[in-house]
């Protein structure tokens, strides 16, 4: 049986690490394991498990930063923030729901080390881009900080870029800040219906080129679109293409009425309200589409420019069969095919060698996950570059080691 | 200021470094004249002064490679340099380094609307890339008051930022890409066109490390489609103390503006004899806040930020009625610093970062500093995310004057860690502030720090001296103590 350690406060988290490089012991860093799919699976003999280190030390909406625990429910964060209508803008994909696993069992902590973000990422950023400052242990077993409390810092080097994003094998953070935003007063997406994915990206390309501060834009082929839970999408029996804007009422009605013009020469166009509209948009956030009957396929998460969407993704489907649709604003593809050995990793890396890119193996099974490369593998001398500012926080490996690449 | 020594063997070899940089840069690439070599003595930052080695000006990504293979090879340290704006002596040169100038890399090389974004070289100014953009309706969102002159490379060195931060974000926020350089002479690209390339985000602790961890050879950035409207209003209070509240309430009543901007009576004063911009005289703290967007949108907003401010106690407001009268107010605020110039002979323009709530106790304080040391200050302020530009006026000609400007201004920055701020909000540290580093960090937060720096460039080959106030060995960050069994933990639970 894995040996838990469960510690309480930051100084036990460092006695725990300290304890770790001096036993040589590698320690598999948890907040509530909800993202224990995303990523290699760690090699670790005992869990660290940080669920205590929760709660929200410091909050003043004026100030629009946010100081909690690692470990902090991602439900807490969402109701506090709720309370003073705001929110964590970069609108944090909720992996449960691809998993099955129990909803919302997130912590802040996971959100940043796995830098997630949702379909306002073309607009508003990822979870880096909101990320201050940290505390965090190293895996020399050290206490260090970088960044602060307040939202404009050039301070030393941005360390907090890097633990965005590093899946807890840089330094265990034991307290964070976030920056956060008022919630936007009205929500309404543009549908339009049927267009092909020419049409589509034609008209998405003028939607976010326009000043309508589009905060959201998806295509989904009919076959997807088909699964939504928002009757006048999975109603339309066609493809849906999708923008969203944000703002003061008047503000959203005006450039509703604009995107609406500038759709109307691509086919029928339809328009979600509040309710409507945020139930959509989770589904493109979380990948929605591919769970229910669709759990037992293997998920990819592509990130291309805008423009190359639509070509890989014809590619990807000729090659593997399968299904995608596109979270486009941030040049996402999501990818569902049916499970093989090496979830189609090689092909894929090949259908994006030449556009610039990178795929991330989202959901498959721990052994496939184990063998195939999830994350792009790196040219070598960037991969040597990586290698080493991982030396520089874990020279010993001991913090999830192989969670992003096998071996470090 | 103590620089790390010269080495003095580098210095006697300075014939030879000159030839083999002619063999790789030809022409009038690279500059050895004394008289050539005095302006690039300082950048910005004009109270530390120092000439160069040699300056090299390459003009590809393959010269600067081989240049730095070179310096690598030969134990040669090397400072790279933008525009030289820089405000804390990013790019102050050493005795035994080569400036490594980017001012030829100024080309615009690829402009992509469709996915929103443009590859430019460094060395394009900040306004160089709006300008490439701006007849198709596109900007680049970032704007330091020196966007005319500053570079895009050094906007990345330094993470600038400017009024439209609190909204658009700094550059941090807004590149996407880099080709870079390593000490050793490997090129590198970082992101692209797409967003959140996988691995560890170097690109993002690259932005902001002054020039210590790479040369930027080439940048992708992120485009914006111009607001379709901006209007701007002005507030005026009877305090900084209620200004600072004013702020807070417009953003608790969730709106964030384009921009927000305050200045204190000194300031006022200042620029309004200098610019004439129209400003009330008579309040002690002034507020520019500016809604952009769709035009129902702004007149909406305006008119609410309005009532926000009547309801803060506002004793002036004035919303502009037309795109000169928008112009002027701005006028003052982007005058701000030549304007002090004017009535004092010289000043230090400060920058630090502190939670807006604090503003009234450091203002309060600054002014009791400014009795103690017998130095005159005025504000200017990123107020939306609380980035102080205090000016401290003093006469260098007065002996003693420029000594207790330092010591004024270090005290500020103190004070801005001490109410939990930061030292530098958009400036950086190079040099200025590189002394006061442990105010805000412990001696292990500065090792993890450098621990990055030496998975970079392990010998500190690129800019030493900058930003960090010791330089430690690699060999010695990297050793660690392990004793096997050392701690029992008892108090931990296990399952
Ligand atoms: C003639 C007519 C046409 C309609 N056309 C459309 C259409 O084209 N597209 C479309 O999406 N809807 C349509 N609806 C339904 C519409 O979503 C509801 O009327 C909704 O309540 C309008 O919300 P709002 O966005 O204007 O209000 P808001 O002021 O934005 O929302 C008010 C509150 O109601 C909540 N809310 C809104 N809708 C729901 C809901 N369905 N269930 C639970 N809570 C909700 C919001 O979260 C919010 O708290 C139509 C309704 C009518 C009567
Ligand atoms: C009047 C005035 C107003 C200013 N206003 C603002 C403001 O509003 N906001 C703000 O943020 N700053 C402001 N600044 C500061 C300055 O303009 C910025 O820091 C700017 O980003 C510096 O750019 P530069 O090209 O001049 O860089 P330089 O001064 O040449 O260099 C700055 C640093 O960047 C490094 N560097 C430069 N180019 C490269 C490269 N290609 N690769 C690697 N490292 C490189 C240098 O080594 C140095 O450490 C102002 C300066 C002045 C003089």
């Amino acid at each position: 049986m894995t040996e838990i350690l469960k510690p309480d406060t930051a100084d036990q988290v460092l006695d725990a690490v300290k304890w770790a490089v001096s036993e040589a012991t590698p320690l598999d860093v948890r907040g509530t394991g909800s993202k224990a799919g995303f990523g290699r699976p760690v090699q670790a003999g005992r869990v660290l498990d940080l669920s205590n280190l929760a709660g929200i030390t410091d909050y003043d909406p004026g100030e629009l930063v946010l100081t909690a625990g690692p470990a902090t429910p991602m439900t807490e964060i969402e109701q506090a923030l709720a309370e003073t209508n705001q929110e964590l803008a970069f609108e944090p994909m909720d992996m449960s729901v691809l998993y099955g696993t129990d909803a919302g069992a997130g912590t802040l902590g996971g959100v940043i080390a796995a830098n997630l973000s949702g379909p306002r990422r073309i607009k508003t950023g990822a979870a880096r881009d909101h990320f201050l400052g940290f505390q965090a242990v190293s895996g020399r077993g050290e206490v260090f900080k970088s960044g602060g409390k307040v939202m404009k810092n050039v301070t030393g080097f941005d360390l907090s870029k890097l633990m965005a994003g590093s899946f807890g094998t840089l330094a265990v953070m034991t307290q964070v800040s976030v920056k956060v935003l008022p919630r936007p007063e009205k929500t309404r997406t543009i549908l339009l219906m049927g267009a092909d994915d020419t049409h589509a990206v034609a008209a998405l390309c003028d939607a976010l080129g326009s000043s309508h501060e589009v905060a959201g834009a998806a295509h989904l082929p009919a076959s997807v679109a088909a699964r939504s839970a928002v009757g006048y999408v999975s109603g339309a029996g066609t493809s849906v293409t999708a923008v969203r804007v944000e703002g003061p009422g008047p503000s959203v009605e005006h450039r509703c009425n604009s995107l609406r013009d500038l759709f109307a020469p691509f086919g029928a166009v339809e328009e979600l309200h509040s309710h409507n509209s945020a139930a959509f948009w989770r589904e493109v956030r979380d990948a929605a589409p591919f769970t229910g009957d669709w759990q037992d396929h293997q998920v990819w998460r592509v990130s291309v420019s805008p423009t190359a969407g639509p070509t890989v993704g014809q590619h990807l489907r000729a090659r593997l069969g399968g299904e995608v649709y596109y979270d486009w604003g941030g040049g996402l593809i999501w990818f569902a095919l049916d499970a093989r050995s090496d979830a189609g990793a090689a092909d894929i890396r090949r259908v994006i060698r030449d556009c610039g890119g990178h795929a991330t193996l989202v959901r498959a099974a721990a052994d496939v996950r184990q063998a195939a490369p999830v994350f792009q593998p790196q040219p070598g001398p960037l991969a040597d570059l990586s290698k080493r500012v991982k030396e520089a926080f874990d020279p010993e490996g001991i913090l999830n080691p192989g969670r992003m690449t096998a071996g470090v | 200021m103590l620089m790390p020594k010269p080495d003095q063997g580098v210095i006697d070899r300075r014939a030879e470094i000159i030839a083999a940089m002619r063999a790789i840069v030809p022409g009038e690439g690279v500059i050895a004249d004394d008289a050539m070599l005095k302006a690039f003595e300082c950048d910005g930052l004009m109270a530390y002064r120092q000439l160069p080695l040699i300056v090299v000006l390459p003009e590809t990504t393959a010269q600067v490679s081989e240049i730095l293979k070179y310096c690598h090879d030969n134990g040669v340290k090397i400072v790279p340099r933008g525009a030289g704006t820089g405000l804390s002596g990013g790019a102050l040169p050493l005795a035994d380094a080569i400036t490594l100038g980017l001012s030829k890399f100024n080309r615009v090389l690829d402009i992509d609307y469709a996915n929103r974004c443009a590859v430019v070289q460094p060395g394009v100014t900040n306004l160089g890339v709006t300008k490439a953009v701006e007849g198709d309706g596109f900007y680049y969102a970032p704007d330091p008051s020196s966007q005319i002159a500053c570079s895009i490379g050094g906007n990345i060195a330094e993470n600038s930022g400017g009024v439209h931060c609190l909204k658009y974000g700094l550059t941090t926020n807004n590149v996407l890409g880099v080709e870079m350089v390593l000490m050793d002479g490997t090129v590198l690209r970082l992101g692209g066109k797409h967003l959140d390339p996988g691995g560890y985000d170097l690109l993002g602790v690259l932005t902001g490390s002054e020039g210590l961890l790479g040369v930027i050879t080439e940048v992708t950035v992120r485009i914006l489609k111009k607001p379709e409207t901006a209007r701007a209003v002005l507030l005026g209070f009877n305090s900084s103390e209620e200004g600072g509240d004013c702020v807070a309430a417009i953003i608790n009543a969730g709106i964030i503006p384009g921009g927000i901007e305050m200045m204190d009576k000194p300031a006022i004063h200042a620029t309004e004899e200098f610019v004439h911009a129209g400003y009330p005289m008579d309040v002690e703290a002034l507020l520019i806040v500016e809604l952009d967007g769709p035009k129902v949108e702004v007149d909406y907003l305006i008119e609410r930020v309005g009532e926000i401010a009547t309801g803060q106690g506002a004793i002036y407001s004035r919303i502009s009625e037309s795109e000169e009268e928008r112009a002027a107010f701005w006028s003052g605020r982007k005058n701000a610093f030549p304007a002090v110039g004017r009535i004092s002979p010289d000043y230090l323009c400060m920058d630090g970062t502190i939670p807006r709530k604090k503003l009234g106790l450091v203002l309060q304080r600054m002014t009791e500093m400014s009795d103690k040391y017998g130095l005159r200050v005025a504000n200017v302020f990123h107020a939306g995310d609380g980035n102080l530009h205090p000016l401290i006026m003093f006469d260098a000609n007065q002996p003693g004057e420029l000594d207790r400007a330092e010591e004024f201004g270090a005290d500020i920055l103190k004070l801005c860690v001490e109410v939990g701020g930061v030292l530098s909000g958009e400036h950086g540290i190079g040099v200025e502030k590189r002394d006061l580093m442990g105010e805000m960090f412990t001696e292990d937060d500065l090792k993890q720090q450098q621990r990055v720096k030496c998975a970079f460039d392990p010998d500190h080959h690129l800019n030493p001296g900058k930003v960090y106030p010791t330089l430690h060995r690699c060999a010695e960050l990297g050793r660690m103590h392990i004793s096997r069994g050392q701690v029992p933990f008892p108090d931990i639970p296990r399952f």
